[in-house]
């Protein structure tokens, strides 16, 4: 199957940063989405680039557009983006960790991913400051460890004190600090430090071989490590303007699902848990571990890591047609069973109902993706939106509209999700029998150029700008749902209690490693 | 009766009986590359097919794989057969990170036997009731997954009087997991300070043991071994949950039939 939009991405050169904020708001006025706002080093400054999700028209196909502008020479900063389009909050402080390079006018300007003590000592450019500056060609700099003195510590108001809570928290979960400012009970505010466990992904990726990119795309967010794997590819099969042979879409689509499924039963027993339901926890996590069972019989990994190359698949599924289709028949008819189970549970729903809500203008405003975004009623799903491989041929079925906004919102969102992804699976599986025989690779020749590529990860779309220059990576740019989506965790707490906050943790379900990356 | 008795109740016994008794998942399961011929023709060029840097040449023409670096790629079974293919088993954890090379280096035999004698020494009182704690130090989430999975009802780690604690002034086992970025070096440091003796830590995952693809980045430290001190390390990306049991029972001392015998 070609992807949508072959070719060279369509990205556009803008003369100055105010004019690209300038298009960027104009685009977003007109019904585009903010994808995000990626920056590479240049020789001579700052390239900054905007990622647009433009719906379909009569001119072109719905796609990712890349708007860029380039910080000019000398200049340690440019006027903020974020004073005119918040989904920028994030994106703005994070560039500005990497490059040193100051967004004027930004409403907080702290730390996000890599705090340095020594910003403030190398003046206003902050241009002496060892910063990792992905884009720069050279050798990777050596070891740059964060400041915990970066950060500055808000409390405010009479009576209120802060809850650190992480980065090593109770559980078996990543590392993230909430500080959690309370007067006791209620959680008027609350603050993320997400650097922990910042690994430098985008930077290993320059430098490195082209065919090698996969594996690094595959770790860096576990949990969606055939979503990464995809949107990587369908970057490197548009430059090369390659199609994939379509048994090896559909084994894509197969992967990509499960995938969801997992993920998706992961969330119902992580807020069984939270609600003290033992039973329901047990039974959720022995399907996940069912669904991870049957990818591991169908790839040689849990994860399915390994099958997703550039222009196809490396095999096909060790599991017959028919037993696949046996073992799905089985796990949908059992997860919809305690799924229906639990939807009726009241004492499980109270939990849910009307924690953590997400105001569906505030979903719409900031582009919210995957289940955080359908929950409160905005759906751009990469799979119906910007269909790739199997998807414009299978049907998705109807999807289901939530604008509730809250954890049971989001909940029901998944549950349509697992309904959708068994339907897909057991379309994919029937196509697979018949058209197993021919090519499961397509020539994918690593060649120069740059290109966008995207995929619906379970935690909603995820994003990769990659430029390559003789066969190697140059920069590659990585935006993941659970970076776009996370920030959103500042405001979804009004009226909420200290006891709710693992549910609407659970909720949205996000991974931090492909926050930190 | 609250409905979801019955649930439970349906479909019987689903926990594995591992390690006493054999489970062929466990049993079955593909884990890093290994060697099959240690002497192959035009051995010199195999170290180039290694995207994580795992195979190394000597000047003789012998190949050696560092399972500690090796991310299941799969590229050295696909090109050589003759000379790679995939171990079976969850039994890949060894006492000491030279103990991941295949084949083993002769002179660390000696080396692994002392680690695994004082090892034995230090948790000869950690035989019956385990307390875990976990901390990741800059993993890829899959790990944590993994870890998770030892509390569901086929791993049930439970039956073995193995429990996950909040407090690292509880813990007896410190599972760490990541390439070891240097903001979780300081937490890492002072949950390790916090556990009270004996304790025992297990680097969990190829990124863990030394980096895995991350190696060389400007935010980690290679691996957790650089952090705090390691008594058994973990190689796969992620390791499975039949591996990560395997290698807690060889760190508590109750498995007789480690890599390292």
């Amino acid at each position: 199957m070609r992807p949508a939009g072959t070719g060279a991405s369509p990205s556009r050169l803008i003369g100055s940063v105010p004019e690209l904020w300038q298009a960027v708001t104009g685009s977003v006025a007109g019904g585009s989405r903010f994808a995000g706002l990626m920056a590479t080093q240049r020789p001579g400054g700052v390239l900054l680039s905007a990622q647009l999700a433009t719906p379909a028209a009569s001119a072109a196909p719905a796609g990712i557009v890349t708007c860029e502008a380039a910080v000019p020479p000398g200049d340690g900063s440019y006027p903020a983006l974020t004073p005119l389009l918040g989904a920028a909050f994030w994106y703005e402080r994070e560039i500005h960790d990497l490059f040193g390079v100051i967004p004027a006018g930004h409403p907080r300007l702290e730390p996000l991913i890599l705090p340095l003590g020594s910003e403030r000592a190398a003046g206003q450019g902050g241009s002496r400051a060892p910063r990792p500056r992905p884009g720069r060609s050279g050798p990777e700099p050596a070891g740059i460890w964060p400041d915990e003195h970066a950060l500055p510590r808000h409390v405010m108001g009479a009576g209120l004190f802060t809850i650190p809570h992480g980065p090593v928290r109770s559980g078996v979960l990543e590392s993230i600090e909430y500080l959690v400012e309370t007067p006791g009970e209620d959680i008027p505010h609350l603050n993320m430090r997400v650097f922990y466990k910042h690994r430098g992904v985008e930077k290993r990726f320059e430098g490195r071989p082209v065919a090698d990119g996969v594996l690094l795309a595959e770790r860096t967010e576990g949990v969606a490590s055939v979503a990464h794997a995809l949107a990587w590819c369908h970057a490197l099969e548009r430059i090369a303007d390659a199609a994939v042979p379509w048994p090896a879409a559909l084994v894509r689509v197969l992967h990509a699902e499960l995938e969801r499924l997992a993920s998706h039963l992961d969330t119902a027993a992580r807020l069984a848990d939270g609600a003290g339901l033992a039973v329901a926890t047990a039974r959720f996590s022995l399907h996940k571990e069912r669904v991870m069972r049957l990818v591991g019989r169908m790839c040689g990994s849990r994860f399915g890591r390994g099958v997703v190359i550039p222009g196809g698949v490396s095999a096909l599924p060790e599991v017959s047609g028919r037993e696949l289709q046996a073992e799905i028949g089985r796990l949908e008819q059992t997860i919809g069973s305690d799924a229906r189970e639990l939807m009726g549970t009241s004492s499980f729903l109270d939990r849910l109902r009307r924690t953590g809500p997400l105001r569906p203008e505030r979903a719409r405003e900031h582009g919210a993706l995957g289940p955080v975004g359908k929950g409160s009623g905005f759906s751009d799903d990469a799979r119906l939106a910007r269909p790739y491989d199997a998807y414009p041929a299978l049907g998705l079925g109807e999807p289901g509209h939530q604008e509730g906004g809250d954890a049971l919102a989001r909940l029901r969102v998944r549950w349509d999700e697992v309904h959708q992804s068994f339907h897909l699976i057991r379309q994919a599986a029937d196509e697979l029998g018949e058209a197993s025989a021919g090519a499961l690779r397509a020539d994918c020749p690593a060649g120069d150029g740059r290109a966008v590529g995207w995929a619906e990860a379970p935690q909603g779309e995820v994003l990769y700008d990659v430029r390559a220059e003789d066969g190697h990576v140059t920069r590659c740019g990585i935006r993941s749902a659970s970076y776009h989506n996370l920030v959103l965790f500042h405001e979804v707490f009004a009226g909420d209690i200290l006891t709710d906050f693992p549910f609407i943790e659970a909720s949205f379900g996000l991974s931090v490693a492909g926050v930190a990356r | 009766m609250s409905p979801w008795v019955p649930r439970g109740l349906r479909e019987g016994v689903v926990t594995t009986r591992w390690p006493r008794r054999p489970d062929p998942y466990a049993e079955g399961w593909r884990g890093p590359a290994t060697v099959l011929d240690p002497h192959p023709a035009g051995g010199a060029d195999l170290a180039a097919l290694c995207p994580a840097s795992a195979i190394s040449a000597a000047a003789d023409g012998s190949v050696r794989l560092d399972q500690g670096r090796c991310v299941l790629s799969g590229r050295c079974v696909a090109e050589r057969p003759e000379v790679f293919g995939w171990s079976r088993g969850p039994g890949h954890a060894a006492l000491a990170r030279d103990g991941l090379m295949v084949p083993r280096i002769p002179e660390t035999e000696q080396a692994l036997a002392a680690a695994r004698a004082a090892l034995r020494a230090r948790t000869a009182g950690l035989r019956r009731s385990v307390h875990l704690r976990h901390v990741d130090a800059g993993s890829d989430g899959a790990e944590e997954q993994e870890i998770l999975a030892l509390l569901n009802p086929v791993y049930d780690i439970h039956r073995l009087g193995i429990f996950f604690t909040a407090s690292p002034r509880h813990a007896d086992v410190l599972l760490v997991t990541g390439a070891g970025a240097h903001g979780m070096a300081e937490p890492l440091r002072r949950t390790f300070a916090g556990m009270p003796s004996p304790k025992v830590v297990i680097a969990v995952g190829t990124d863990a043991c030394g980096g895995g693809l991350l190696a060389g980045s400007y935010a980690t430290s290679d691996g957790v071994g650089g952090v705090i001190p390691v008594d058994v390390w973990l190689p796969g990306s992620p390791p499975p949950p039949f591996s990560i049991l395997h290698a807690l029972l060889l760190a508590v001392g109750r498995l007789a039939v480690g890599r390292d015998q």
